[in-house]
């Protein structure tokens, strides 16, 4: 039952909904209109079911980890290799299907935020491949961390507007292109890159990434006999997250994990768990936790992950956490680049940090639940663009 | 008759449209916003928005940005909002706030329906809440008969015009174009097709607002609406000034400039 949601106006229980602009009603409207159109036309779904066997690379594989699951109490470790997807994450999913309904609503420009650069350099991509304008906001702060993707977006075509404003990070990224859309509504669509903002990108998004969730759970009946222990994700704005978890939401007995960025600790007040040190309330475009002082201003969040570092969630999480159906845990810098040389040590693969807090997640998980358990990971992208990050984190540290 | 429609009745007996000014409070501190609302009032205002400074506000361009960012590095909290909306009406005009949705809801739909009632206050313009997702505001509103200020933009269609004006009370906020706070050239085009066709679905006040910064403009605006409503102007003439005495003989003049602009001729 909880698989049926949104409600017709975008609510998940007391969460989500449309807290925009009266200028922007119109077109959330017509997108909503277009996408059930779009979802509901056979040729709409082959064209993206083709795109992702011909050029994102889809389905992704399953790989057993047999060293890595050694520190995971042994538990089964089933990795699902996002990473190994076309740009190098999950965020293609979500591009490709949002780039084929703009050229289906007959717009021309796309814009995007992004915060670690990976949902802008897939943008970037789409809009390479199908033709498209493509503008993306980045917080100046993010693109001197992200240097790489900056260049990565701008080789694609892309134009990328640095963001000077408020915190100069992922958040203020989005209130521009919020801004951008308002003015250029016309012939722009904003293809927004999580699981957060008003109706219907909420459902949208979340539907353009189930794939992955339906797919791993094919791969580990057929690899495993079973359905998994546990599902693990970490948890940015919950694309991945909610792609990977939504299928598994009517098995009751599969445990759905969602590990958010604990920065510093949570008990420091510098991290970017919303669910787990946040309060309800309103931003950017709909109902969930955030982070927010006592009078509702956003505070600014922490994490070591660019990809994370983000004051929201999407309200579908917010959702499940209230119900029970899934459990929200927050992962250390530390813990996150612990697993990160882990996961590159024992299997061979450098992670995305954002996705070491899943595999940190997974250690945790794997110990309390034993060697029977079987755990399926996302790991949603690969670790390329974080190799500086992680380099001067480990020589600050002392490590590798 | 409440204070806002008053304002507006007075406006048109006078056969002007009524002055809306814009500031937040605690821009650029606590203290000197109120001697800038009591310019804006002695100018000439009819009416002022005390804006609630937010870190988010993506409904407004950079002028409003940078006060905004100013008014919260200062300290501005959510007792000097509603201080500062007791200034205004101390000043004989009209208070109302406009505020993102966010800092109302934390700081509880029914208390701050009745704190600002008490600070005198007499209407919210919430530029990111729309009806549908406004219940316990309009019950908070209703209760406390406070007015409840929602927006229609070019792009709303007729059903949209409809929902929105039926929620609303004391005036309908036009949004003159799509986009953001800030100066322009020049007032949108739609701004008077927006007006025309909120008419045919609403017997309340409409004012213009976004874009509208000279007398000039003014004074166009006010051939058809009922009121005008100016926010970036007053900010920029406050960023522009090179000492707070400058800024409030500034904010007076500016004022003093579009209190004759929207007389109709
Ligand atoms: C590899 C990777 N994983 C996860 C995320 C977090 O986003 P979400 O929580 O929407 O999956 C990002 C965002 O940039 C990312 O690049």
């Amino acid at each position: 039952m909880t698989a049926t949601l949104p409600d017709a106006r975008g609510h998940f229980g007391q969460f989500g909904g449309r807290f925009v602009p009266e200028a922007l009603m119109a077109a959330l409207e017509q997108l909503e209109r277009e996408y059930e159109a779009a979802k509901a036309d056979p040729a709409f779904s082959a064209e993206l079911t083709h795109l992702h066997a011909t050029y994102s690379g889809r389905p992704s594989i399953l790989t057993d980890a047999k060293r890595f699951a050694e520190h995971c109490g042994g538990a089964r470790i089933l990795l699902k290799r996002e990473d190994l997807n076309h740009t190098g994450s999950h965020k293609i999913n979500n591009v490709l299907g949002q780039a084929l309904l703009t050229k289906r609503m007959g717009k021309t420009r796309v814009i995007a935020e992004t915060g670690a650069g990976q949902h802008g350099v897939a943008s970037a991509t789409a809009a390479a491949l199908l033709g498209l304008e493509c503008v993306v906001y980045m917080g100046e702060e993010d693109t001197k961390r992200q240097a790489l993707n900056v260049a990565r977006m701008r080789m694609l075509g892309a134009t990328v507007v640095p963001v000077t404003s408020g915190s100069k990070t992922l958040k203020d990224a989005v209130n521009e292109a919020m801004r951008d859309w308002v003015a250029n509504v016309d012939n722009t669509h904003y293809l927004l890159g999580t699981v957060a903002g008003p109706h219907p990108f909420p459902m949208m998004v979340r539907d353009f990434h189930r794939v992955i969730g339906l797919e791993a759970r094919e791969q580990t009946l057929s690899l495993t006999g079973r359905l998994p222990d546990a599902v693990v994700a970490c948890i940015g704005g919950g694309s991945n997250a909610i792609g990977i978890f939504h299928p598994f939401l009517d098995d009751t007995d599969v445990r759905l994990i969602g590990f958010e960025a604990g920065g510093d600790g949570v008990e420091t007040g510098r991290h970017a768990a919303c669910i787990g040190g946040g309060l309800t309330g309103v931003f950017q475009g709909s109902r969930s936790y955030l982070m927010q002082d006592a009078e509702g201003q956003t505070i600014e969040s922490h994490s070591i992950s660019a990809g994370l570092d983000y004051p929201g969630v999407g309200p579908e999480h917010a959702y499940l956490n209230e119900i029970g159906r899934a459990e929200y845990r927050a992962i250390t810098d530390k813990e996150a680049m612990d697993a990160f040389l882990v996961l590159c040590r024992t299997e061979g693969i450098i992670p995305a940090i954002e996705s070491a807090h899943a595999l940190a997640g997974a250690i945790k998980i794997g110990k309390e639940l034993g060697p029977e358990a079987v755990l399926l990971v996302n790991l949603s992208g690969r670790g390329d663009k974080d190799v500086a990050t992680a380099a001067a984190y480990f020589e600050e540290v002392g490590m590798a | 008759m409440s204070l806002l429609h008053a304002a507006f009745e007075r406006a048109a007996a006078e056969n002007r449209a009524a002055l809306i000014a814009y500031i937040p409070a605690g821009f650029p501190t606590v203290e000197k916003c109120y001697d800038l609302v009591r310019a804006i009032v002695d100018g000439g205002a009819d009416i002022v928005e005390i804006g609630w400074p937010y870190s988010d506000p993506l409904m407004d361009g950079p002028i409003i940005q940078q006060a905004a960012e100013m008014a919260l590095h200062n300290g501005a909290h959510a007792t000097d909002v509603l201080n500062t909306v007791s200034v205004v009406g101390d000043a004989g005009a009209v208070p109302l706030v406009m505020s993102y949705w966010n800092l109302i809801e934390r700081y509880g739909v029914e208390a701050f329906a009745h704190d600002l009632k008490a600070a005198g206050g007499v209407g919210v313009i919430t530029p990111d809440l729309t009806p549908e997702e406004a219940g316990p505001w309009m019950a908070a509103t209703d209760s406390d008969e406070i007015d409840r200020i929602f927006l229609v933009a070019p792009s709303s269609t007729d059903q949209r015009l409809n929902i929105v004006t039926d929620a609303t009370t004391g005036f309908v906020y036009a949004a003159s174009l799509m986009g953001v706070t800030g100066t322009r050239a020049s007032v949108s085009s739609h701004a008077a097709e927006l007006v025309a066709r909120t008419r045919e679905v609403t017997s309340l006040p409409i004012a213009v607002g976004l874009g509208v910064s000279t007398p000039a403009q003014a004074a166009e605006v006010a051939q058809y609406a009922d009121g005008v409503i100016v926010g970036s102007a007053y900010v920029k003439a406050v960023l522009d000034a090179d000492s707070h005495e400058e800024a409030v003989i500034a904010v007076r003049s500016l004022s003093a400039a579009l209190a004759q602009g929207v007389r109709r001729s």
